[in-house]
């Protein structure tokens, strides 16, 4: 008996890490992509928000939920290029103008949102991977979204880009190196502007996954602080997309404890595990800060780090 | 680039000439009518003190800033550069004193990421053979693989200077480029340069205060003075003391204090076992065991980078030591405020701006910050009152030639030698059992040299023990009593100053 409800949590988690991971997964990326250009963009918890609101609203008018997801992302690429562009006037500090984005897209995805919550728009569709085990639970845990394909497909193209092309190298430069850059005739602020609007992006297509997919719904707590913990990940991953990936995974299997654990009847400490994945952000915070190839491998010219 | 032709072809080095470069910041004029002209294949020295103008004279060719007048003439024709994309157009290159090779990168990535053609997806394979062919008749080697972070100084400003011949840049503008290097490598880098040139493969202006360097690998020299031209010519025939004259004027140097002779050997200060860790858990410093008696100058020469600055941080408690002892007059010494009082420890670190004050609070300010909680500045150890602060401040300004609008300037707004002159005020007006100074002359022109080296020795003779960690060679030759070399963070060669010479401390310097 105890041996079935372990299984049956372990798989809870593996649907759970496939499932939740996506989000992060987006975000991370972009922000992998922001940081590696020198910038650090904490305003895609806005994106991501804000991603989430467009998706569900213009799935809902239009009846195609990828639509949505495009849309998403494009409303991710005006933040962010907001957000770069505000960067790019002098003695303008990053870390400030990203919690105002932050607030910003929050605010304007509530606000433009409220109409949104009560009608049901079209979702994303599940590729059904696991319907062959004739095990309803493993089914359902492999029913996985298609964007969950397009995040682990776009880590391994950033990771080959960063190393085997011109924009991946100036990006790299730029961010470990802006005299350099600037040295070879590399226009620093016009990389940086790229590199967080196109993260913009990312997250926002990010945010369409939370309303489309799941949960599958838009209202307001729907992000929960997602959007700031994908920042932490990225420091975690070493600022490594592929790390990022697994990085994504472990948060999302941990996000799935305690609701997998319900499910077996473990009720107790259930808020406990909910906050898994905060704890986790917590202690992954600590002792990457600690590690000693966090300091070799961070971007220069972070202002973090500076 | 075509790979398939000869790279180092002879007879493909430019000329160059600039005729009456004039460069006006404001009301100061960094640059007033200057000509230099280097034929072809000459390996010219452009010569002058800090702030004589010859970084704008470099700054304007390479088109960092538009000269107000004057032209630039190469091969014989004027050409326009508005950008240094314009300067690396016309084959014309420079490395810089601060490195511009990007550190997360490999060499590889930073040579190919130079070029202006780099293609948008790169073929490593094609790449890497192109750079192993490029690298064969290359004078020098670096590894292409390792990431730039993990080279040692000396292979970065040999990869700088491959990265202009990658680039096909015949004219090359050097900043100083030996401040970094053992004077073996020093000596073999300039070689091969000086080689190049004489086969008229490139042409090389280089940047340098160092006469020895001039005299034995260039061919001409300019000097600039004050943004003035003040002289050129041969440097075989002409003389130390000519090119020194053009440099420094008939400025009076004040008298160097001499060393005067005693027979004190009370041991003061002792280093046991030092270690300490940069922040990858790598022993900075390892085992580092010294002593300086009183009235002693120790001097600690070194490349850069071989943990001095770690040294130097760790006795003024920047750093904390892993392992090992500081012990003054026997007694353990941890490097707190109250232990810095009671042990009448002081200090000049290098780059004091950063190091040794507040940049922003004022030169009074500054100069109390070892007696502002002490009375007269304080009473009950809290109550500051100004009046006397500023009083101090304006004795010691004057004593100290310390050139400030007001006492109550920002030390920011000070120039290098000023501040440095500021916190030696500060450190020196007490009476000083222990000092430990690191790279004091660092960028000061020769009136504040001897000025500084004077104030140094005077506390030596006074009885002080004297810890000087120090990149130049001769101002190690010149004030110490004993020499250590320190290579790889450790001390590898102690002797007596007359029982050394040059050559031995280089060979040290250099890990043999």
């Amino acid at each position: 008996m105890m041996d079935s409800a372990f299984i049956t949590v372990l798989i809870a988690m593996l649907g759970g890490a496939i499932r939740v991971s996506t989000p992060f997964m987006f975000v991370a990326l972009g922000e992998c992509l922001t940081e590696k250009s020198g910038r650090i963009n904490l305003g895609l918890e806005g994106n991501l928000v804000l991603g989430a609101m467009v998706a569900y609203a213009i799935s809902f008018h239009t009846g195609n939920p990828w639509i949505g997801v495009l849309a998403a992302g494009g409303s991710g690429l005006i933040l962010g290029a907001l957000h770069g562009y505000i960067c790019k006037l002098p003695k303008v500090n990053d870390i400030a103008v990203g919690i105002a984005i932050m607030s910003f897209g929050t605010g304007v995805a509530f606000f433009f949102g409220k109409p949104y919550i009560q009608p049901s728009a079209p979702r994303l569709d599940a590729i059904h991977l696991g319907d062959w085990t004739g095990n309803s639970a493993l089914a359902q845990a492999l029913q996985v979204n298609p964007l969950f394909f397009v995040g682990i497909i776009l880590a391994v193209a950033m990771s080959w880009a960063f190393a085997n092309t011109r924009w991946g190298l100036i990006v790299r430069m730029t961010g470990d190196s802006a005299a350099s850059a600037r040295a070879m005739g590399v226009s620093v602020d016009w990389v940086r502007f790229l590199a967080t609007a196109a993260g913009g992006f990312l997250a926002g297509v990010g945010g369409a996954f939370l309303s489309l997919y799941y949960p599958g719904s838009w209202n307001q707590g729907l992000s929960s602080g997602q959007g700031l913990m994908a920042v932490a990940l990225v420091i975690f991953a070493r600022w490594d997309p592929i790390r990022c990936i697994w990085a994504a995974l472990l948060f999302g299997a941990a996000g799935a404890i305690g609701p997998s654990l319900q499910s077996v009847g473990i009720s107790q400490g259930y808020y406990f595990f909910n906050a898994a994945p905060y704890i986790l952000t917590l202690f992954i915070m600590i002792a990457s800060a600690r590690s000693k190839g966090a300091a070799r491998e961070v971007p220069g010219e972070l202002s973090i780090t500076k | 680039m075509n790979a398939a032709a000869p790279i180092l072809a002879t007879g493909r080095a430019p000329s160059l000439k600039a005729v009456g470069m004039t460069k006006i910041f404001g009301p100061l004029v960094a640059l007033d009518d200057v000509s230099i002209d280097i034929p072809a294949g000459s390996f010219h020295a452009l010569l002058g003190e800090n702030g004589a103008g010859k970084s704008t004279l470099v700054k304007s060719i390479m088109g960092f800033y538009s000269a107000d007048k004057g032209q630039v003439l190469l091969d014989g024709k004027e050409v326009s550069i508005r950008s240094p994309r314009d300067a690396r157009a016309h084959g014309i290159g420079m490395v810089y004193q601060q490195f511009t090779l990007v550190p997360c990168l490999t060499a590889a990535e930073n040579l190919v990421i130079s070029r202006a053609d780099a293609p948008a997806v790169m073929d490593w394979k094609k790449e890497k053979k192109a750079l192993d062919a490029f690298m064969e008749q290359m004078p020098f080697r670096v590894p292409l693989d390792a990431q730039v972070s993990s080279l040692s100084a000396g292979e970065k400003q040999k990869l700088e200077i491959l990265k202009l011949l990658y680039l096909d840049q015949r004219f090359m503008i050097l900043d100083e480029p030996t401040s970094v290097l053992t004077p073996g490598e020093a000596d073999e880098m300039l070689g091969l340069l000086g080689d190049m040139a004489a086969r008229k493969e490139i042409t090389v202006l280089m940047i340098s205060h160092k006469f020895r360097e001039v005299k034995a690998f260039c061919d001409g020299f300019t000097v600039l003075r004050r943004g003035r031209f003040t002289g050129s010519g041969d440097a075989q025939s002409a003389t130390i003391a000519e090119m020194s004259q053009m440099m420094i004027g008939d400025t009076e140097l004040r008298e160097r204090a001499t060393r005067r002779v005693h027979n004190e050997n009370r041991e003061v200060l002792e280093l046991a076992g030092l270690f300490a860790e940069d922040v990858d858990g790598a022993n900075v410093i390892e085992a580092v065991n010294l002593k300086v008696n009183a009235g002693e100058i120790v001097g600690i020469a070194g490349v850069s980078g071989n943990g001095q600055s770690a040294l130097v941080e760790a006795l003024a408690g920047q750093r904390p030591l892993s392992d090992g002892a500081i012990r003054i007059h026997g007694q353990n010494f941890f490097p707190r405020r109250a232990a810095f009082d009671k042990f009448k420890v002081f200090g000049l670190p290098e780059e004091p701006l950063k190091n040794a004050t507040a940049p922003k609070m004022s030169v009074a300010e500054n100069i109390a910050f070892r007696g502002f909680d002490k009375p007269p500045v304080a009473r009950f150890g809290w109550w500051m009152s100004p009046g006397p602060m500023r009083k101090k401040a304006e004795e010691l300004i004057a004593r100290y030639r310390v050139k400030t609008t007001s006492p109550d300037a920002p030390i920011e707004t000070l120039s290098g030698g000023n501040v440095q002159r500021a916190v030696l005020a500060r450190e020196l007006s007490g009476d000083v059992d222990v000092l430990i100074v690191a790279n004091p002359c660092f960028g000061l022109d020769f009136a504040s040299v001897s000025e500084i080296r004077s104030q140094i020795m005077e506390q030596r003779n006074r009885g002080a023990a004297v810890l000087l960690v120090s990149e130049d060679l001769d101002e190690i030759l010149e004030l110490s009593d004993r020499v250590a070399v320190m290579s790889g963070g450790t001390i590898t060669y102690v002797s007596k100053i007359e029982d050394t010479d040059r050559n031995t401390i280089g060979q040290h310097m250099a890990g043999h």
